[in-house]
């Protein structure tokens, strides 16, 4: 019972992060349905950010984590404005591809500037510190992580039920035409939803690192987070609090298969792949995510 | 041209044929056809055996290419699993073909012919292929696209488990080497005097197996089942109005690109003799569409010039150092500077040149018929019938779509239903990006 406890709690944790995520795809996707899949390595280059500035400028956590958020942001907005901006109009499959060539970009990026060393891992709190309650270990920088990812949650739905460019946001998504006509920016959205995005995504890769438990991270980072898929296609593409929910559920499912495949009959590694086993059988009972909106075919 | 149509004897025919990218029509393009030739049986005889290697996974790599090709290219179904079907490919390959285990750890083996290994691997690759059609199509666009993801996730879960074939976690070292009687691909050879090492055998394998695998392609993407892949591409819900199976197009598809895939996995375990499971990752995927993205996307030649393009480029960075000077120092090693290459080339071939390398060889074969097409007006002979270009489009260039000569054309003479003509535009849209 301790060890299921523990479980749900890891899975839980680790599943804020995905959800966090998971919420950088949605984001974008709402705005301007495309699916970014550099955003992996959006993680990647936000959680090297902050590190570099921890560990080599000797900055305080709060002020590096803003950098890197600062620097990710960039990097979506800038390739929105200069590459996707150009592509409006163009099959799913050319913009899937343009973002798997950012990907290799950044991925590259960051694997020659870290070398052969082994960047730390960034964290608000130390990395093993923890509270034991009955036998259960409660992370701290677990539990810091459930907490931002509720917060955000939070601050993210007030901005977009209670502030204008919120609004903006929200009518762009339901129908782009009509937002425009009715006088609002399509590239102030474009921007801030891929500002927003790369934003998230160093938090989400920040913690992701921090609460693998390991003083360091690698450039695997990324591809590590592709498990966030699974979290959105359950959630549904077009949903965020789908986005959240997919997310946990993946992170418990993940950290469960992981604890119990201990007994072996499943074979190493099992976890790995038991988001992406749940992601198939629910694509395969409805297409389009448990809270996804059916598209309507036009000729 | 196999199709039988009224031909207007009028039509210029000769001259839009020569127009289409990736046919060898021209004098020019046989020309060049020619100095690929010769600059091939140069290196295979004198370029050593590093240059030899790199020709050999280069053609290997234009197999799977040419596979990705038939899958994402002609049919427009997005795909990162191609890793996955190469791995299926060599184990299939290593199982079948590879040596009896000699001590009770090693992986197992039934030491069977390459008659059997080689198409067996297409095969098995391609029945795993065909269960995975019918999911492509009820998904599409970036779900399928996330789907084939996982399949590259799950093949390294099941290979590194299936200890017994794939040798588990630190990989396999017994791949078979073709051999067909005494002659072994595995050692070297004497043929007609020549010592030939093993990698100049397997180019002689691998050359003859390539074009007849490339001819293929070209041919299956014109006939029947090609067309229905395109339109399926084009608009999928025209495609089944017009009466075309989309289950029947879409495993189809599957099934050609993932036996393409199998065999260029078995002939890649075989040439390099080792493989781990980290050998299929999403890496070797993304290596892939980099190399049918930059090379052109439903192309033949495209399909191998960008292979030889994303996998030949480490390879000649480290054979002619062309790296930075305190590379390593910095920790910039070849595999990290071709892909910033292919990483940059991805995204700027699909801002400006959808239709890769092939089509700016389009592009530069109009622009050579423009300036003919000018030089003939200008020498006042008569235009209404000896050129193909209406006075008016000659100096407007479309930027993003690669219109060529042809369809301008076409568009231009009378509305008449001619076979020969359609079966021309339908392929000179085959330049532009998937729809």
């Amino acid at each position: 019972m301790t060890l299921f406890i523990q479980l749900m709690f890891s899975g839980l944790a680790l599943g804020s992060d995905y959800a966090l995520i998971a919420i950088g795809f949605t984001i974008i996707y709402k705005a301007s349905e495309v699916i970014n899949f550099a955003q992996g390595e959006f993680l990647l280059v936000g959680t090297f950010v902050v590190s570099t500035a921890v560990f080599s400028w000797r900055l305080s956590f709060v002020p590096a984590l803003l950098l890197g958020m600062g620097v990710t942001a960039l990097i979506g907005v800038l390739f929105e404005r200069v590459v996707l901006r150009r592509m409006i109009g163009r099959p799913p499959f050319t913009i899937i591809m343009v973002t798997i060539g950012l990907d290799v970009l950044l991925l590259t990026a960051v694997t020659i500037l870290v070398g052969d060393k082994s960047p730390g891992a960034p964290a608000p709190f130390d990395i093993v510190s923890a509270i034991t309650v009955g036998g259960v270990k409660f992370g701290v920088n677990a539990l810091a992580s459930i907490v931002i990812t509720v917060l955000i949650c939070a601050a993210l739905y007030a901005f977009l039920r209670f502030t204008r460019y919120g609004l903006a946001m929200r009518a762009t998504a339901i129908d782009q035409e009509a937002a425009r006509a009715m006088g609002m920016r399509i590239s102030t959205v474009y921007a801030l939803a891929w500002g927003i995005s790369g934003a998230v995504a160093t938090i989400g890769g920040v913690f992701l690192a921090a609460g693998a438990g390991n003083p360091v991270f690698d450039v695997g980072l990324g591809q590590g987070a592709l498990v966030a898929f699974p979290a959105i296609i359950l959630g549904g593409l077009d949903s965020i609090p789908g986005a959240v929910v997919g997310g946990v559920v993946i992170g418990l499912v993940y950290v469960l298969t992981q604890g119990y495949e201990a007994s072996g009959f499943l074979g190493v590694n099992f976890h790995t792949i038991s988001p992406y086993l749940v992601m198939i059988l629910v694509l395969l009972i409805r297409p389009y995510g448990l809270f996804g909106a059916r598209k309507v075919e036009r000729i | 041209m196999s199709a039988p149509g009224p031909v207007d004897p009028s039509t210029p025919s000769a001259a839009p044929i020569a127009t289409l990218p990736g046919r060898l029509r021209s004098s020019q393009s046989r020309a060049l056809a020619l100095v690929g030739a010769l600059i091939l049986a140069l290196l295979f005889l004198f370029g050593g055996d590093g240059w030899v290697s790199v020709l050999d996974f280069t053609m290997v790599a234009a197999i799977a290419a040419l596979g990705l090709n038939v899958l994402s290219g002609y049919a427009g179904q997005i795909s990162l699993g191609i890793a996955f079907f190469m791995g299926i490919g060599a184990y299939t390959a290593a199982w079948l073909g590879g040596s009896p285990p000699q001590l009770p750890g090693d992986p197992a083996g039934l030491g069977l012919s390459v008659v059997i290994w080689l198409p067996a691997s297409g095969i098995v690759a391609a029945l795993i292929g065909a269960l995975i059609g019918p999911t492509a199509l009820r998904l599409k666009g970036f779900y399928l696209g996330i789907v084939t993801l996982a399949l590259v996730f799950i093949g390294q879960y099941v290979f590194i488990n299936a200890r017994a074939i794939t040798g588990g976690q630190e990989g396999r070292f017994n791949f078979p080497a073709p051999s067909i009687g005494d002659f072994s691909f595995a050692n070297p050879n004497p043929i007609f005097g020549l010592q030939l090492t093993t990698n100049q055998c397997f180019f002689l394998l691998l050359l003859p197996l390539l074009a007849l695998v490339a001819g293929f392609v070209a041919n299956v993407a014109r006939s029947r089942p090609g067309r229905a892949w395109q339109a399926v591409r084009d608009n999928e819900t025209a495609a089944a109005i017009m009466g075309i199976n989309l289950l029947e197009a879409k495993i189809g598809a599957f099934i050609l690109s993932s036996f393409l895939a199998g065999i260029a996995g078995a002939l890649y375990a075989s040439l390099s003799g080792i493989a781990t499971p980290g050998t299929w990752s999403l890496l070797l995927s993304i290596q892939f569409i980099a190399a049918i993205l930059i090379g052109g996307v439903a192309s033949v030649w495209g399909s191998i010039l960008g292979a030889a393009f994303v996998f030949a480029i480490p390879t000649a960075l480290n054979t002619f150092s062309l790296l930075p000077q305190n590379a390593s120092s910095t920790g910039i090693s070849s595999g990290d500077l071709s892909a910033i290459f292919y990483g940059l080339l991805i995204i700027v071939f699909l801002l400006f040149e959808p239709a890769g390398i092939i089509g700016l060889a389009g592009r530069i074969r109009a622009a050579q018929q423009r300036i003919e097409a000018r030089r003939t007006r200008s020498e006042g002979g008569d235009t209404a019938t000896s050129t193909t270009i209406p006075p008016t489009t000659t100096t407007s260039t479309a930027p993003t779509t690669s219109t060529t000569p042809t369809e301008m054309a076409s568009s231009e003479r009378e509305p008449q239903l001619d076979v020969e003509r359609m079966d021309l535009m339908d392929r000179t849209r085959r330049a532009d990006a998937p729809q």
